[in-house]
């Protein structure tokens, strides 16, 4: 479904990604894992058309769409919960999923916010309530919650266990593997909480400093020695 | 309960005293005048006297409510503001001083007494502020219905023409206040050259209706379609900016018109401006004239009226409050529309509307075409009101007061823009006996908003969508 050829970006003079290459088969949960500083959300944003791509493709079912702008990128059903979660601190839970709704067609609105709130009834009982005045989970979940919005094919999310309590990472991740087994959305999801991740990850993929080092199955790499020193000792 | 002024206190004051009798010793006491055998130098000792003895009341005033002690801050304000009336103060301005000084100091003293002596912190103050913000938000649909009846029947009821006259230029800037409102308030773009869709418009209507004779309906859309297409012009080069870049591009843009204006001397008239704009006629069926020139027969015949030029004040006052009151509508209207939402989404994070997929570049030039059409529809009707424009109308200072409007009433509101507009315009006018103080007071009245409610008069943010019978249980819950 999506398939990343040798993709390099530059921020300046440094080296973010050194071309790096991976594919999203439909239906899978794939995980991104390294570092801080690896290039993680570097991948993420070149794929959301955030930050432009020196060199290399980016295809999403057979079209190539390494050089298309964010909004159009978007509209080809692929939708990004970005880094630190980014709600509008201002606006109501439903506001922020209406702005979530903008690409997609209004007249599924109504089911399609009854499907957040389903997967989420947290929400729902907060849907007046400012986002900005949520929990850290709860933020989190509305981050997704808003980026299922759009109807996406694709689901694209940047370390969603960020700065959240072990339990509602475990839920959070019980929830994505949900929506993944049920409705079958694809999900590409960046992590450094790689225990967590790998565990509900059908593949995954180590980066280290802009170069995927390691791939695999996700249970596989939960049982490899290299990484269960670098990332999953302590965890 | 105390007598007498603590000892710091006491002390506080004449501090106070002191520092002021050193600074207007030289800068009041000491004035040149021309003599006959050069500079000569005057001694003004009487002002500098009451000055100092004005200052030295208010500071006990408020030193002693703040120590709670009313018999000495109630006495000492009222006579402050006595002396206004009745001392033989040597300048107006210490009378003018003298006035307001001692209204601070009384309304000081009387919101001390209310609190019960506990002082009035910066914060506390702050939060009452917004509790008052929050309640008259809250009352907006019953304010705006009350302001509504009180604007409809003002003709009636006061028929004179300075009234008329002041009220019609407060609508016209409460017009323009929600013009730009969806540029700056909505969309979060600092635009100082907002005067520039006002030029456009007035110009248009005065250019289309001397040129081609076509009747104010007519150019009115042709003057905003016209200004949006300024707007579109300006949005282009400025989408990729943001912030100051932003900010000075358009204070440019709007020199840029003014400059235009000036020395296209073959169309504009350059700065002799255009004179004797067409009036409006009745919605082209009579003629606000005594002796109508044309075809139309005269309004006040129409109706069987004596011929009054109150006619045409009035009309045109009605004009501007349908022009003002579509703007309004059209503004709340879009507020609540995706686009409406968008916007304060791209006010707030840019980063999250890019991976929502929003088209910052429509949202922009959008509020820009949307912002410029309102602006056109006021300077046309500018033009047809003065009946004679010229690029002197559209100087840098009336985006400024525009701006403040939008800025003071409190981002985004409308009701906040209304007070805004009554303050920042109405209140000058009123005052405007006080001549150069208007300025000053003007200006004191900006700044103490700014330090009381720097997010502007009412900000607080309205969700644009209400559950009914839900709205904060999901707070409590
Ligand atoms: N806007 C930018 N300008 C310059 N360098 C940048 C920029 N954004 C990221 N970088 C650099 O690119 C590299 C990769 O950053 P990236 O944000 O992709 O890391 P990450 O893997 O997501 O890390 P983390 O887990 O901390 O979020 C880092 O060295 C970072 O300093
Ligand atoms: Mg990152």
């Amino acid at each position: 479904m999506l398939v990343i050829e040798n993709l390099r970006t530059n921020y300046g003079a440094i080296e973010a990604l050194k071309g790096i290459s991976l594919d999203v088969q439909e239906g899978e949960i794939v995980t991104l894992i390294g570092a801080n500083g690896a290039g993680k959300s570097t991948t993420l944003m070149s794929i959301s058309g955030a930050v432009p791509a020196q060199s290399g493709r980016i295809i999403f079912d057979g079209e190539d769409i390494t050089k298309l702008p964010a909004h159009e990128i978007v509209r080809r059903k692929i939708a990004q919960a970005p880094e630190g979660r980014r709600i509008f601190p201002r606006m109501t839970v439903e506001e922020n999923l209406m702005l979530g709704a903008m690409t997609a067609d209004p007249q599924n609105y109504d089911r399609n916010r009854d499907e957040v709130f389903e997967l989420f009834p947290r929400l729902k009982e907060r849907r007046s309530q400012r986002g900005g005045t949520l929990s850290g989970g709860e933020q989190q979940m509305l981050a997704i919650g808003r980026a299922l919005m759009s109807e996406p094919r694709l689901l694209i999310l940047d370390e969603p266990s960020l700065g959240l309590a072990p339990m509602i990472v475990r839920q959070i991740f019980e929830i994505i593997a949900k929506v993944n087994k049920e409705r079958g959305l694809t999900v590409f999801m960046v992590e450094q909480n790689a225990n967590q991740a790998l565990k509900i990850a059908h593949r995954a993929h180590v980066l280290v400093t802009g170069e995927i080092t390691l791939s695999g199955k996700g249970a596989e790499l939960r049982a490899n020695e290299e990484v269960r020193a670098a990332y999953l000792e302590g965890h | 309960m105390s007598w007498r002024l603590s000892h710091d206190g006491l002390r506080e004051v004449l501090m106070v005293m002191m520092v002021a009798m050193l600074l207007l010793l030289p800068m009041v006491g000491l004035r040149t005048v021309d003599s006959s055998s050069g500079l000569g130098i005057d001694l003004h000792i009487a002002a500098v006297f009451w000055a100092v003895l004005l200052i030295g009341l208010g500071k006990k005033s408020l030193v002693a409510a703040r120590e709670n002690i009313p018999v000495i801050a109630y006495p000492a304000a009222c006579v402050m503001l006595l002396s206004g009336f009745l001392a033989p103060l040597p300048t107006g301005f210490l009378e003018f001083f003298a006035l307001a000084g001692g209204f601070i100091c009384l309304t000081n003293a009387i919101l001390m007494t209310l609190r019960g002596g506990r002082p009035i912190s910066k914060n506390s103050f702050g939060e009452g502020m917004d509790v008052v913000a929050t309640k008259i938000q809250a009352a907006t649909p019953q304010v705006a219905w009350v302001m509504f009846a009180i604007v409809v029947a003002l003709p009636f009821v006061f028929p004179d023409r300075y009234v008329l006259d002041v009220s019609i230029l407060i609508l016209t800037y409460i017009m323009l206040g929600w013009g730009l409102n969806i540029i700056v308030g909505l969309a979060g773009l600092l635009d100082l050259g907002y005067v520039a869709f006002y030029a456009v418009g007035a110009y248009s209507y005065a250019l289309l209706a001397i040129n081609f004779d076509l009747s104010f309906w007519v150019c009115l859309p042709l003057a905003g379609i016209l200004a949006a297409f300024g707007g579109l012009l300006l949005g282009f080069p400025v989408l990729r900016l943001r912030g100051d870049y932003f900010a000075i591009v358009t204070l440019g843009f709007g020199e840029i018109i003014r400059v235009v204006l000036i020395n296209w001397y073959q169309v504009t008239g350059g700065p002799d401006g255009i004179n004797s704009v067409p009036r409006p006629s009745f919605f082209g069926l009579a003629e606000f004239t005594r002796r109508p020139s044309g075809d139309l027969p005269a309004f006040h015949e129409m109706f069987g009226l004596d011929y009054s030029s109150i006619h045409r004040i009035i009309f045109l006052y009605y004009l501007i409050l349908v022009l003002a009151l579509v703007v309004n509508f059209l503004s709340v209207r879009l507020r609540k529309m995706p686009i409406g939402r968008a916007w304060e989404a791209m006010r707030e994070d840019e980063i999250a509307c890019k991976s929502l997929g929003l088209n910052r570049t429509n949202l922009k030039l959008m509020a820009f075409m949307i912002s410029a059409t309102f602006g056109g529809f006021a300077g046309a009707f500018f033009a047809t009101k003065q009946g004679f424009i010229s690029p002197e109308s559209f100087t840098f200072i009336e985006s400024a007061i525009i701006l403040a409007i939008v800025v003071l009433g409190g981002m985004g509101s409308q009701l906040g823009i209304v007070i805004a507009t009554l303050l920042v315009i109405g209140l000058p006018e009123i005052f405007r006996d006080l001549e150069l103080y208007r300025m000053l007071t003007f200006g004191i009245g900006m700044v103490l908003v700014m330090v009381w409610r720097p997010r502007g008069l009412l900000a607080v943010r309205e969700p644009s969508i209400r559950l009914h019978g839900l709205h904060g249980k999901g707070a409590k819950s």
